[in-house]
């Protein structure tokens, strides 16, 4: 059995913003909500500068499963957290709650108005029927449904963002580490990518 | 007799030390067409797209097993090792 996870290389994200527009663009998500953005530390710092594709990590024990007052989550059989906007009373815990500011709340008002959260689906939509237009509304794209993997670990450009079965991408994780060896003492394309061959540069 | 105490404690402890190690089934439940009382389709559930043409072999409209198979094969795409070669 698949259990869906993502995993994101900081060696090869070069903080293009592609997983974060292809998100939006695949769901078709409200201005001024994220469900993926990358973050980006020691910028400008040569050699220091890590970034990192943020979203809904699909945890486990989810946190905000945990803290939601209406129990407005749910966990699918490949692992996938998903909430049901029907039940969401925008009320911000699963926020607090999440270590990875995951949960987002489109704001349409002009008086701080807080609507249902909205966050990643792994592109699985959410308890409406598969593929129809109620769920593309409320939840975004099913790509699960058609035999696809999210739409922001395959755009991936640098392939920084790995996204499917937690083996899969673990394997493929690991096959990597094992090609470009130990990196502490070379950065950029030589660590994301491995040694040049041939001894050329 | 205090060895064996000693002994059987030890034992004891170590069983349930090792029960850290273990992992829970972390698969939830679908009942009824429901998971957790929120109704839902599982992705194997829907046909697949007459144009989704990755893998040689597409799923099975219910069938877990080929749908898992497909995804997995889809997700080897990601490796550009296997994609374009080493």
């Amino acid at each position: 059995m698949a259990r869906m996870k993502f995993l994101c290389d900081a060696e090869r994200c070069i903080e293009c913003n592609g997983c974060v527009t292809a998100c939006k663009n695949e769901n078709e998500v409200p201005w001024g909500v994220n469900r993926r953005r990358v973050v980006t530390v020691n910028d400008g710092i040569e050699g220091a500068e890590k970034s990192m594709s943020v979203a809904c990590m699909h945890c486990s024990d989810a946190p905000c499963m945990a803290v939601c007052p209406v129990d407005c989550f749910y966990k699918t059989q490949d692992g996938v957290v998903l909430h049901d906007k029907d039940l969401c009373i925008g009320c911000g815990y699963c926020f607090y709650a999440c270590p990875f500011g995951a949960p987002q709340f489109p704001q349409a008002g002009a008086f701080g108005l807080r609507g249902k959260m909205d966050k990643c689906t792994f592109c699985a939509g959410g308890p409406e029927p598969d593929r129809s237009e109620a769920e593309f509304k409320k939840y975004g794209r099913n790509r699960l449904s058609e035999g696809k993997l999210p739409a922001c670990a395959e755009m991936c450009s640098t392939k920084a963002l790995l996204g499917g079965d937690g083996d899969t991408i673990a394997d493929i994780y690991r096959q990597r580490v094992t090609v470009r060896g130990k990196g502490a003492e070379v950065w950029g394309w030589g660590t994301a990518y491995g040694p040049p061959k041939g001894g050329k540069s | 007799m205090k060895a064996r105490i000693v002994v059987v404690v030890l034992a004891a402890a170590g069983l349930v030390a090792l029960q850290g190690c273990g992992e829970k089934p972390q698969a939830t439940a679908y009942q009824h067409g429901k998971y957790q009382g929120k109704p839902d389709t599982p992705p194997w559930d829907n046909a697949p797209l007459a144009y989704t043409g990755n893998s040689v072999n597409q799923w099975t409209k219910g069938d877990q097993k080929s749908w898992t198979d497909e995804i997995k094969t889809r997700n080897k795409f990601q490796n550009e090792y296997v994609r374009i070669g080493d």
